[in-house]
C-alpha cells in the first residue's frame, strides 16, 4: 500500500479515535454539525456536480426530518423504521418533481426555478399543518428517557459523533463509488449534451432520474440525522430556501467537482455561522445568510472550482513542473 | 434491412420532410443528398429517434422503429453521426468512445465497452494518447473522433451525416474511403449524407436526391447525375439549358 493509498485509513482511524482521547463538549458538538452538514453537502453535490442545480433540496431535507419526527410523536414509529419511510418518501417526492422536468427538458435555468417551487411548497406545508407539525413554532420528538438504540436517541455526543462519521464516510464511499462508475461518463456528457449523449445509447431521463433519486434519499436521511441528534427542528433550519441556498454555496465554496469540497464547505459555513452568533450574539441574526449571498458571487466569479478544487488544481500542476 | 414508407415529418405549418418512401439493402451504401434544408437531417434525426414522424412507418430489421426513443434506437443497431462533430469535453478521447461502447451497445459491460472502444479508435486511425482530451484534436480528428463513437455503439446501419465541409481534398478522399472500408471489413451498412455531389458519388452504391423535403430521383450514380431534375436542383435551370447546347454543340 503506497502512502497515498494509506492516508484514507490513517486520516479515519484518527478521526474515530478522537472523541475517546478529547471530549470538550462544545467542540464535539461542532464537529457533529459538521459532519451531518458535510454528508448533506455531498448528498446536493451528486447531482450539482452534472449541473443539476437543484434549490428543492431544502424540500429532501425537510421531508426526511419531519416524516421520521411525526411517525415516532404520532404512531410510535421508530426511527429505525421511520427514517427509511422517510428516505423513500422524499425520493418519492423527488421523482413527481424530477421526471416531468427530465422527460420534457426542462434544463438549466428552469429546472432550478421548478426546484425551487419545490422548496417553497414543502417549506409551506410545514407551516400549514401546525396543528401536527408545530409550525413555524418547531417540533419537538418526544423524549425517551436516557440514551434508548431504539428510539435513536443518545445523551452522550460521542455516540452521536461516531453515527455522523460514519454516515459522512458512507457519504464519500457513495461519492467515490459514483465517480467510478460508467453512469459518470454518461451524467458527463448529459451535463454538455443530452443529444449527442443519448446518439451515444445513454438513456438521458433514467440516468438524470437515478442521480436524483440517490441524491434524495442521501439528503433525507441528512435531515432525520439532523433532527434526531438536535431533538428540535424548524421549517427554517430544516427546510425551505434558505437551506437550499446554504447548500449551493457551501459545495460551491467548497469545491463541487472533489469529493471532500462538500466537506470543506461545511467546515467554513459553519464555522462562520458559530463565529457571528458568539461574536455578534442576537444582533447577527440572519447575517450569515448576507454573507453567503456575497461570497458566493465572488466564488462564482473567481474561484468556481472551489478552495479545495483549486488547491487541488495547483498541486496537480506543480507536481507536473 | 431498412423499409421506410411515407415518410412525413411536421413542424408547425411547415413540412420538412413529405411523403418520402426508400428501402436499404444489407451491405450497401447508399448516398442521400440535396441542397440545405432539403430535409435530410430531418430524416436522420427520425431515423435515430431525435424526432418522432408525423406520419408513415420505419422499419428496421421487420420491426417497426418510429416513436422508439433515441437509446432503444441505437441498441436495436442504427448508429449515428452529427454534422458538426458533438464531442464530450469533459471526457477524454478514450472515454467518449468508451461511453459510446458501454451504453451504445446495451450489454453494459465495461470490459465489452472499452475492447469496443479499442477497436473503434484503430478503425478510425485514432491512435495516439488515449488520454488526451478532445480539445487538442482538428476538424478532421474530430470527425474520425464521431465516427468511432458511432462505431463503438456497434450499429448494423450507420447514419453517417459527413458533411465534408471544412476538410480539404486529400482529407475528403480519405473520409470516403474510411466509409467504404466500414462497409467492406465490418459489413456495416451505411446511410450517408452529404449535399455536395463530387466524393460521394465514387463511393455509393446508390444515391438518393432530396429536394424540399422529397424524394426527387433515385438510382446508380450515373443515373442520378444526368437526371435532369438533379441538375436543376444542383446547378440551376440555366445549367440544364446550357447542358443541353453543349451536347447539341457536340453533335
Amino acid at each position: 500500500m503506497t502512502a497515498k493509498q494509506s492516508l484514507p485509513w490513517i486520516a479515519g482511524a484518527a478521526l474515530i479515535a478522537l472523541p475517546f482521547v478529547y471530549r470538550e463538549p462544545y467542540h464535539l458538538h461542532i464537529l457533529i454539525l459538521i459532519l451531518i452538514w458535510s454528508f448533506a453537502y455531498t448528498s446536493w453535490s451528486m447531482m450539482g456536480r452534472f449541473g443539476l442545480v437543484s434549490l428543492g433540496h431544502g424540500g429532501f431535507m425537510g421531508v426526511g426530518a419531519y416524516v421520521t419526527a411525526l411517525l415516532w410523536n404520532h404512531l410510535g414509529v421508530s426511527p429505525w423504521i421511520g427514517i427509511p419511510i422517510a428516505m423513500v418518501a422524499a425520493a418519492i417526492l423527488a421523482m413527481i418533481v424530477a421526471y416531468p422536468c427530465f422527460r420534457f427538458r426542462i434544463t438549466g435555468h428552469y429546472f432550478v426555478l421548478v426546484t425551487l417551487a419545490l422548496s417553497g411548497i414543502v417549506l409551506q406545508v410545514i407551516t400549514a399543518t401546525r396543528d401536527y407539525t408545530g409550525g413555524s413554532l418547531g417540533y419537538t420528538p418526544d423524549r425517551t428517557k436516557g440514551s434508548q438504540l431504539w428510539a435513536l436517541q443518545f445523551d452522550d455526543k460521542v455516540t452521536w459523533y461516531l453515527i455522523a462519521l460514519g454516515v459522512w464516510a458512507v457519504g464519500l464511499a457513495i461519492w467515490k463509488w459514483v465517480d467510478r462508475s460508467m453512469d459518470r461518463y454518461a451524467l458527463e456528457a448529459i451535463s454538455e449534451d443530452e443529444d449527442a449523449a443519448a446518439a451515444a445509447g445513454v438513456n438521458v431521463t433514467w440516468e438524470k432520474l437515478k442521480i436524483t433519486v440517490i441524491s434524495a434519499l442521501m439528503t433525507a436521511l441528512a435531515g432525520a440525522l439532523y433532527c434526531q441528534y438536535q431533538m428540535f427542528i424548524s421549517p427554517d433550519t430544516v427546510s425551505g430556501i434558505s437551506v437550499s441556498l446554504q447548500m449551493v454555496f457551501a459545495v460551491i465554496v467548497g469545491g463541487l467537482y472533489v469529493s471532500l469540497g462538500p466537506t470543506v464547505g461545511a467546515v467554513i459555513t459553519i464555522l462562520l455561522a458559530e463565529g457571528l452568533r458568539i461574536g455578534f450574539g442576537t444582533k447577527a441574526v440572519g447575517w450569515d445568510n448576507l454573507v453567503y449571498g456575497v461570497l458566493l458571487v465572488v466564488f462564482i466569479i473567481f474561484l468556481p472550482k472551489g478552495i479545495l478544487g483549486s488547491i487541488l488544481d495547483r498541486l496537480k500542476t506543480a507536481r507536473k513542473a | 434491412m431498412l423499409v421506410v414508407e411515407g415518410l412525413v415529418k411536421r413542424f408547425g405549418g411547415f413540412t420538412a420532410v413529405n411523403q418520402v418512401s426508400f428501402r436499404v439493402e444489407q451491405g450497401e451504401i447508399l448516398g442521400l443528398i440535396g441542397p440545405n434544408g432539403s430535409g435530410k437531417s430531418t430524416i436522420f434525426n427520425m431515423l435515430s429517434g431525435t424526432f418522432a414522424p408525423s406520419a408513415g412507418s420505419m422499419q428496421f430489421d421487420g420491426t417497426e422503429i418510429s416513436g422508439l426513443a433515441p437509446h432503444r434506437i441505437i441498441n436495436r443497431g442504427i448508429g449515428r453521426t452529427f454534422q458538426i462533430p458533438r464531442p464530450f469535453h469533459r471526457l477524454t478521447m478514450f472515454e467518449n468512445v468508451a461511453l459510446a461502447g458501454y451504453f451504445g451497445q446495451g450489454k453494459h459491460s465495461r470490459i465489452k465497452a472499452e475492447e469496443a472502444a479499442e477497436r473503434a479508435l484503430g478503425m478510425v486511425g485514432l491512435t495516439t494518447d488515449r488520454h488526451a482530451l478532445v480539445d487538442g484534436l482538428g476538424a478532421a480528428g474530430l470527425k474520425k473522433l464521431e465516427l468511432a463513437k458511432a462505431l463503438a455503439t456497434g450499429p448494423k446501419l450507420l447514419l453517417a451525416d459527413e458533411s465534408l465541409g471544412g476538410l480539404d481534398e486529400n482529407e475528403m478522399d480519405q473520409a470516403a474511403d474510411m466509409l467504404r472500408k466500414i462497409r467492406d471489413e465490418l459489413g456495416i451498412t451505411i446511410i450517408w449524407v452529404e449535399h455536395i455531389m463530387g466524393v460521394l458519388m465514387r463511393v455509393v452504391d446508390r444515391v438518393m436526391v432530396l429536394d424540399h423535403g422529397e424524394k426527387i430521383s433515385e438510382g446508380l450514380p450515373s443515373q442520378v447525375s444526368s437526371d435532369p431534375r438533379v441538375v436543376e436542383v444542383y446547378l440551376g435551370t440555366d445549367a440544364v439549358a446550357t447542358q443541353a447546347a453543349a451536347a447539341e454543340a457536340r453533335r
